[in-house]
């Protein structure tokens, strides 16, 4: 291709003669590799959902970048595909999975629940030969190596036996496989738990079985005691006991009412969102920490903003001399990081060790963290420390625009300095800072940081199936049910999340209601 | 009662028992807040100097002097934790600038078909936190980095990419009214003389907002500095934590606690952010009260 003679009439989109294409030939070459990339890795996985999503959004960007008509995209396109994956999809996502019983026991579709329930229930079946075996690492996943009708075969949890090419045979035993680290007994024995755990699947059909090791040196060939009939959806016992398919709940279930573990993900409609409220081990603490999700919220603010107007007011008095010093100090709290400032705290309240009680207290034996109600205290109060800096700092921007005419009629009407502070001061402060008191609400009902660093939640409830305490808010409780329990639901805590959405999303809407209204008045 | 106004230095001097009343017990009451405000950074700045060096020991403030915790903290993970919340912190806040920029000055200089649905649902979906959906963020990167394995669990990467997530809403909006300031007349100029809309952007629009996009890209700073709960759900293993998890860590652990170490690593930690804070304390006040006011 020449350069083209007549810049101004090409479309500089495929100006060849600018720098700036080479750039972006480079950058959309980078990307274009990375999509290719993902769209081949993901055939292998199956994840088709993902691969639609690549093949579209390199369509799109290399018609972006490349065409004349979309100049807009061109700058937008780099942050709405962030947006569209790590927040709308995710956003998405948790509306998904709050219907669906997702979580331990729930974590894959049906069939790989089925060749799992099979791997878990297998015995070594009689008669079959042993062969040696090779352990080998293959980009840190254990797989099997052994020979088989005199043919190297290597496998792994996910992947059948299928032949190995490059494998060296010495005997009866694969000594070396390209692309694979052989692992001495050492190494076996360091990741013991691994290895007796892998079943390698012996063919496609879990009916052949699988090979299973005892001592990493032979391996031998496995069954399940389980019969699965595809056509009934049923496992049968080697004594008979038949268990069936519940599509409702994502389990294999008996009579006699007990099941077989793993289930799968299957839709359970509402289920999620009614067990909030009648699971008697979880509706006694979700709507405590409901109500203390508030009540936490709105205390937080009240205080933060007393205190912040407080000074605001008091310090706005040019008499005073140092007000600048004392600002800069003021505000310290506001500048240290706040997730430092909760561990802080943590240690000072601390019972038997901590600050306050050894040397504020004289040695006293106050249960600051460990007691529910002064748990509570403790978080409003190290909270009111990180949160009256911000309140200071806009009560006092707002205080430099009550024009001082306001202030001075109220003088020459008589009207004493509380009854101006209350009538005139007070109401103008409001108008302004009231957008923001909302912000703040919304920030502090989703204060994980703070609850989790400051009390974990605690103190727990005893004997309850979730590790839940008093001080958990509903985004602490949330995260519990999640990642802290003995079992991770990911679907409770997903429609959990979508409460907490609702409500935010309630209360940001009323801000921006309130803020739409303001800009008209104003 | 005579009440006068404050008016400085017009003021009569007040003295005696009338000084209190009006002046005297403010500077008392400043300086309880400022004992209120300041003990905690001064216990775990004396904290990271004693040498007893657990949360036992360090009552007594400023008792004895050692360096040696501050020393100690390069034979930990520490260094690694500093070096990679630099690169999350420093990586998002250049992506979320340009990102937003990019985005700011698409609304602002193009009139295209969506463009007002655009900034609407932005500013609707802004109203949710990307925070609140970490579960089915966990979820996604698990399954990233099943097909790019960089992705994964445990990267960096993806924690960057998780925060580039939210780049746009809140900094759109806020680089969309300053862009609005910068007179068309210039882009028009320019494109007079010749110049495409890439050298418009990047040759005259992103000088003349360097102000915004400093305080934006210094917010995002501190803001990813300090997350925590998607750092501690996608960062996998001790060597990957950024200092919010790595402090974690230690500071939670009572007992066996490093305490020592972690007081020296929060006094090392909260360094940057405070002299950010300072570097930035006019924008962010003015930003602040800027939006009181406006509300």
């Amino acid at each position: 291709m020449s350069p083209p003679t007549t810049p101004s009439r090409l479309s500089h989109a495929r100006d060849l003669s600018r720098p700036g294409f080479y750039v972006k030939l480079v950058l959309v070459m980078l990307v274009n590799a990375m999509g290719v990339y993902g769209i081949m890795a993901c055939i292998p996985l199956e994840e088709w959902g993902v691969l639609a999503f690549l093949v579209v959004t390199l369509l799109v960007v290399d018609y972006v970048y490349f065409s004349n008509r979309a100049i807009p995209a061109k700058y937008l396109v780099p942050g709405l595909i962030f947006l569209a994956v790590f927040q709308i999809y995710v956003m998405v996502n948790t509306a998904y999975v709050a219907f669906t019983n997702y979580g331990d026991g729930h974590n894959d579709n049906k069939s790989a629940a089925i060749t799992q329930i099979m791997k878990t229930s297998d015995r070594r079946v009689d008669g079959t030969p042993t062969y040696p075996l090779t352990v080998l690492d293959r980009d840190g996943r254990i797989a099997f190596a052994i020979v088989q009708d005199g043919e190297a075969k290597v496998g792994d949890a996910e992947t059948p036996l299928a032949p190995a090419d490059g494998a060296t045979v010495e005997g009866e035993k694969v000594t070396e496989v390209e692309g694979a680290e052989v692992l001495n007994l050492g190494q076996i024995q360091q990741r013991q738990k691994e290895v007796l755990d892998l079943r390698v699947s012996m063919t496609d059909d879990p009916a052949d079985g699988w090979l299973r090791t005892d001592n990493g040196t032979m391996a031998y060939v496995a069954k399940s005691t389980l019969t699965y009939d595809e056509a009934a959806d049923t496992f049968t016992t080697a004594d008979g006991k038949v268990f069936k398919a519940d599509p409702s709940r994502g389990l294999f279930v008996a009579e006699d009412g007990s099941t077989l573990s793993p289930g799968w993900r299957v839709n359970v409609g509402f289920d999620n969102f009614t067990q909030m409220f009648s699971d008697s081990r979880l509706a006694g603490p979700f709507v405590k920490s409901l109500v203390w999700s508030f009540a936490f919220a709105i205390l937080s603010v009240l205080t933060t903003f007393a205190m912040g107007m407080l000074l605001a007011v008091v310090f706005n008095d040019p008499r005073v001399k140092g007000r600048v010093l004392y600002r800069a100090l003021f505000i310290l709290p506001y500048a240290f990081p706040a997730f430092l400032a909760a561990l802080v705290w943590r240690g000072l309240l601390n019972r038997e060790f901590g600050f306050i009680n050894q040397v504020l207290l004289g040695g006293a034996d106050i249960n600051w963290l460990g007691d529910g109600n002064l748990a509570k205290l403790s978080i409003l109060l190290v909270n009111l420390w990180l949160g009256f800096p911000y309140m200071f700092l806009v009560c006092t921007g707002a205080l430099q625009s009550i024009p001082g005419e306001l202030t001075e009629a109220g003088i020459m009407d008589g009207a004493g300095p509380l009854r101006r502070f209350g009538s005139i001061t007070l109401p103008l402060l409001l108008v302004s800072v009231a957008p923001l008191l909302i912000s703040s609400f919304a920030f502090n009902f989703n204060n994980f940081s703070l609850i989790f660093m400051l009390t974990g939640g605690g103190p727990n409830y005893p004997g309850a199936p979730y590790p839940l305490g008093e001080t958990d808010i509903l985004i602490s409780m949330v995260y519990a049910i999640a990642f802290e329990g003995g079992e991770r639901q990911y679907g409770l805590a997903s429609a959990m999340s979508i409460l907490i959405f609702v409500v935010v999303g309630l209360i940001s809407w009323l801000g921006f209601r309130q803020t739409r209204k303001l800009e008209e008045v104003l | 009662m005579a009440t006068r106004i404050a008016t400085g230095d017009n003021e009569t001097r007040l003295r005696g028992a009338r000084w209190w009343k009006e002046v005297g017990w403010k500077h008392i009451f400043a300086i309880a807040v400022i004992v209120f405000a300041i003990f905690p950074l001064l216990y775990v700045l004396s904290a990271s100097f004693n040498p007893t060096g657990t949360l036992t020991g360090s009552t007594s403030l400023f008792s004895a002097f050692t360096m040696d915790h501050y020393i100690r903290l390069f034979g930990t993970d520490f260094p690694k934790w500093m070096l990679n919340s630099f690169i999350v912190s420093t990586t998002t806040a250049i992506g979320t600038v340009v990102m937003a920029a990019a985005a700011a000055y698409a609304f602002s200089r193009f009139r295209f078909k969506g463009r007002r649905g655009g900034l609407t649902a932005l500013l609707i979906i802004q109203m949710f936190p990307q925070m609140l959906a970490f579960v089915a963020i966990f979820l996604l990167v698990t399954t990233l980095g099943e097909i790019f394995p960089v992705l994964g669990i445990g990267s960096n990467l993806a924690l960057i990419c998780v925060y580039l997530g939210g780049a746009l809403g809140a900094n759109t909006f806020l680089m969309y009214g300053f862009f609005n300031t910068i007179p068309k007349e210039l882009d028009e100029a320019a494109k007079i003389d010749g110049a495409t809309h890439a050298q418009i952007f990047w040759g005259i629009m992103m000088r003349l907002v360097t102000p915004i996009l400093a305080v934006v890209g210094l917010l995002s700073f501190v803001g990813s500095y300090g997350e925590f709960i998607l750092a501690r759900l996608v960062l996998g293993r001790p060597e990957n934590y950024t200092l919010a998890v790595g402090l974690y860590v230690w500071g939670s652990d009572e007992r066996n606690a490093p305490w020592a170490l972690f007081a020296a690593g929060a006094v090392i930690a909260a360094i940057p952010v405070i002299l950010l804070f300072m570097y930035l304390q006019k924008y962010i006040v003015s930003g602040l009260t800027a939006g009181g006011v406006k509300g």
